[in-house]
């Protein structure tokens, strides 16, 4: 069965989810869905064990030989990927029973985890698979999934939301698919491999310069690059607070990831870098989105949408990490998807707990919580510290080696933004602070509890995650170093 | 020149009508209307390419060695009901926001929205 | 254009249109496929919500400049991008040199079907059909998830007296036709479901025809019947059953010691294998698409009588 790991990885959630169908109590159907989930994390860590001992595993779907069949290609940086996803999808869903009970009515439950094992298995799909017109099926079911999900939300703006992450996504993946048509026609196939060997070839035409364009601004729609980050932040605050966890810490990070297995794998590093002026249009376009979206983050009066906007920004930093194109730079960039996908998960989760108890997470309903959910407040703030990069977090590592990276360029000035940018974090976080801890509740709402446990042992692993991967940063930079080298065609 | 490239061309106009549909109207049906014009506009591209002249369809016939390319076919069949999976939410999302707000307009959406916060 | 009706369907002739487009660009299952959905359900659907939510549009635009800015900008860029493209129908352009090929000339040995197309999207290409069965999945349950109507005593009646009360009554000759359409409409399905490997069909075309079928019967017949016959919760798992089906075969070629959807381990010879296994899988896609199909109409009209 160890041969089958790469297809067993999309496989599992994807037949799970008509499976769940016909689960209608919903405590069996969280069940199942944990178990599913489960099950494909334990794929997802063997996967890695073995690529990183063995190298790159190779999984042709139906026996047919790629170009002509689909083929699974699993290498470092999507097994790394396949770990984050599925992890904190796991830990995601512990909490879910408790959390959607109180924010989807009752018969839309088992609905609720079918849809969400198919957004699941769409995230996989996309980062496991090796040709390039697969990568657009799996993106549209990860995408029509996340969007209903979203719509569940009980606030009506939650369905304005969808509406438009659904205009918006399509446009994106209609992009795409024009991308991939113009990249067909030049070179004849669709396997990614196999594309990064024929491309060089015909780099120098106006097609292939087309399909680079549509192709980026496709995937910086689903990333939520600055500008392109319109329909992110409503879209996030008026999901139900399990799918924003959930989405917040995985979707974008699988867009990162297309954005860097396109230019990186496919196009080739000189081609992306030296034809295109892509690094200087990036750096701009993330130092910016650090510093807007993080100023309108501080203006937030929903602490749902302050967060959403300080996803915006951080996608910023990932994007100034990968537009330095260097070894030290890509790492940066790999290891905060990673981080932050901790850091978010803990934060949404955290604040689904609120959601939980209060019913609305306005930041003037915070006032006093720091004393009646004395636990969950404490992760809010190790969350907010981790997003700020306090050292002994892995906000600091991933920051950490971004300023390395610029300054091993010569970029000091970039060094010198991000170091501010981390400041204007620190006012939106201690807003937060100050109101959850200096104020006393307001009246009426003197006998809240702290949230059930259902809520704090998810939250609390995500934390102590934040805070054990922020002094051990050995398994996650040896693999960010790994896959980023491999990327750049250094052997380790 | 001009011959060989036309076909291309009258797709790209074909998308961009649907394009601007897509972005400029405030209408929710109509952005869908937009949206779908301009993914079948994408279809047709994909199926010119495939195109060779004087071939015939990709079905195997006896006396017949001019097949068009069969792969774009494959993937614009599996690109439609992807095309038609998104009308259908999409429609589906405008009927509630419908029921939500009593209107379709982006506009009117818009000011409830920024009325309540 | 104002009425939202005209404009629904203008975009059902312009699926039609762009059918009859392909068919002359030699892509015969494609053309099918745009013709039952493009013209066919897409505007069916608009339709309905049209039905729903008012058919008249405001006149307002917004930011149009910015639009037209945005569009000419990406207009452009593909043009550009056409200069260096090898020309239309030229028979040297590497996308018909690298793959295809082998489709073409390697096909019948094997899998054994004279329908390109079906080899390559069942058997090439399975799994990306698999992926194509299960966005379709997808969409039924978000629709399901965003429309579902909970079943109140009552309302059915109520159901049963509004909705196509007017159709019920009057239209006598039309509904005498659909009775003897019907059962036409079904067996062409089936046809085109279990033909696909020869001609142009297949297990897309075959779940809409005969979710069509019974659309027809719907509104014809008033929604309530129509529930009476197609029962909801046995269509929802028909939906996922499809899926199933289509996995299952995969897994019983994993487990058969092939990979995942190899079909050549399922029978004693390969082809024989593929033989069935496309068999299966388009059944399986079928099955789904039909039922998604039904479910996101019942949901839609379902919606019309909320209080």
């Amino acid at each position: 069965m160890l041969t089958h790991l790469p297809a067993l990885a999309v496989i599992i959630p994807l037949l799970s989810a008509p499976l769940c169908l016909f689960l209608r109590r919903p405590l069996l159907a969280w069940l199942f869905t944990v178990i599913a989930s489960g099950l494909t994390m334990l794929v997802s860590i063997t996967l890695l064990q073995q690529v990183m001992a063995s190298g790159t595993i190779v999984y042709e779907m139906g026996g047919w030989r790629p170009p002509w069949g689909i083929e699974y290609r699993v290498d470092r940086l999507n097994a790394y990927l396949l770990l984050i996803v599925t992890s904190i999808s796991t830990v995601v869903l512990l909490a879910a029973n408790t959390s959607i009970e109180k924010e989807i009515p009752r018969h839309r439950l088992t609905l609720f985890y079918v849809l969400y094992l198919l957004s699941l298995a769409g995230l996989l799909g996309v980062v496991t698979t090796g040709d390039a017109f697969n990568v657009f099926v799996f993106l549209e079911i990860s995408s029509l999934a996340a969007y209903s999900l979203i719509a569940l939300g009980e606030d009506r703006r939650a369905l304005w939301a969808a509406y438009q992450y659904l205009i918006m996504g399509t446009i994106g993946a209609t992009f795409i698919l024009i991308g991939i048509g113009l990249l067909y026609q030049m070179t004849g196939t669709l396997n990614m491999d196999d594309l990064s060997r024929r491309l060089p070839e015909v780099s120098q035409t106006r097609t292939v310069f087309a399909a680079f364009a549509f192709i980026i601004v496709g995937v910086c729609l689903k990333v939520a690059l600055f500008p392109l980050h319109r329909w992110l932040p409503n879209a996030y605050a008026y999901a139900p607070s399990i799918v924003t966890a959930f989405l917040a810490a995985t979707s974008t990070k699988v867009a990162v990831y297309l954005l860097i297995r396109f230019t990186f794998s496919i196009f080739g590093i000189s081609f992306s870098f030296t034809t295109v002026p892509l690094q200087t249009i990036f750096v701009i376009l993330g130092l910016t989105g650090i510093f807007a979206a993080s100023t309108t983050a501080i203006f937030q009066k929903n602490v749902k949408h302050l967060f959403a906007y300080s996803s915006v920004a951080q996608i910023g930093y990932m994007i100034v990490g990968y537009s330095i194109s260097t070894t030290m730079g890509l790492m940066a960039t790999l290891l905060h998807l990673f981080n932050h996908a901790l850091m978010k998960g803990a934060l949404f989760l955290a604040l689904g707990a609120v959601m939980y108890r209060i019913g609305s997470v306005r930041l003037e309903q915070f006032q006093g919580l720091g004393r009646q959910m004395p636990f969950t407040m404490a992760a809010i703030v190790a969350g907010g510290l981790s997003l700020i990069g306090v050292p002994l977090t892995v906000g600091f590592v991933s920051k950490w080696y971004l300023v390395l990276a610029a300054l091993e360029n010569g970029w000091w000035p970039v060094a010198v933004l991000i170091l501010l940018g981390s400041l204007l974090a620190i006012v939106y976080v201690w807003r937060i602070v100050e109101t959850a801890y200096f104020n006393e509740p307001p009246a009426g709402r003197e006998s809240i509890e702290e949230a059930p446990l259902g809520f704090l042992v998810p939250v609390w692993m995500l934390v102590s995650a934040n805070i054990y991967f922020g002094m051990d940063t050995r398994l996650s930079v040896q693999v960010a170093e790994a896959a980023s080298q491999a990327l750049f065609g250094v052997s380790p | 020149m001009i011959l060989g490239l036309y076909n291309y061309w009258v797709v790209v106009v074909l998308m961009m009508i649907g394009f601007y549909i897509v972005i400029a109207h405030g209408n929710l049906i109509k952005k869908i209307v937009g949206l779908s014009i301009f993914q079948t506009a994408v279809f047709i591209f994909y199926i010119s390419i495939a195109k060779v002249d004087d071939a015939t369809a990709p079905i195997l016939e006896e006396g017949i060695s001019k097949y068009s390319n069969p792969l774009p076919h494959v993937l614009i069949l599996t690109a439609i009901v992807v095309g038609i999976a998104t009308v259908a939410l999409g429609l589906a999302l405008a009927v509630r926001l419908n029921e939500a707000y009593g209107s379709i307009e982006e506009e009117s959406i818009q000011n409830q929205d920024n009325q309540e916060c | 254009m104002r009425d939202l009706f005209a404009v629904i369907m203008m975009t059902g002739i312009f699926g039609l249109l762009s059918a009859s487009f392909f068919v002359a660009m030699d892509a015969v299952d494609v053309a099918f496929t745009e013709a039952s959905v493009g013209a066919g359900i897409a505007t069916l659907l608009m339709l309905t919500a049209v039905t729903l939510t008012g058919r008249s549009e405001d006149s307002e635009r917004h930011k149009p400049m910015w639009a037209l800015v945005v569009v000419f900008t990406t207009g452009g860029l593909l043009i550009y991008g056409t200069l260096d493209m090898p020309y239309f129908g030229f028979a040297e352009a590497p996308v018909h040199q690298h793959v295809a090929p082998r489709y073409i000339y390697d096909s019948m040995q094997e899998t054994g079907l004279p329908n390109i197309v079906t080899s390559v999207l069942a058997s090439y290409r399975g799994f990306d059909t698999l992926g194509e069965v299960v966005v379709i999945f997808t969409a039924g349950m978000g629709v399901l998830a965003l429309l579902r109507v909970e079943r109140r005593p009552g309302i059915d009646q109520i159901m049963a007296d509004s909705i196509f009360y007017l159709m019920h009554e009057r239209h006598l000759i039309l509904r005498i036709v659909t009775k003897m359409l019907l059962p036409f409409i079904l067996l062409f399905a089936l046809y085109v479901q279990f033909h696909g490997d020869f001609g142009p069909g297949g297990g897309f075309q075959a779940g809409v025809i005969f979710a069509a079928g019974i659309i027809l019967y719907a509104m014809v017949f008033g929604l309530n019947t129509a529930r009476y016959v197609v029962n909801r919760t046995f269509v929802r798992s028909l939906s996922a059953i499809g899926v199933l089906l289509y996995g299952g075969v995969g897994v019983v070629s994993m487990l058969l010691g092939g990979n995942f959807l190899d079909y050549d381990v399922l029978a004693d010879s390969p082809v024989a294998g593929q033989h069935l296994g496309i068999l299966l899988i388009e059944l399986g896609v079928g099955l789904t698409v039909a039922a998604v199909m039904v479910i996101i109409f019942f949901n839609f009209c379902g919606r019309r009588d909320l209080p």
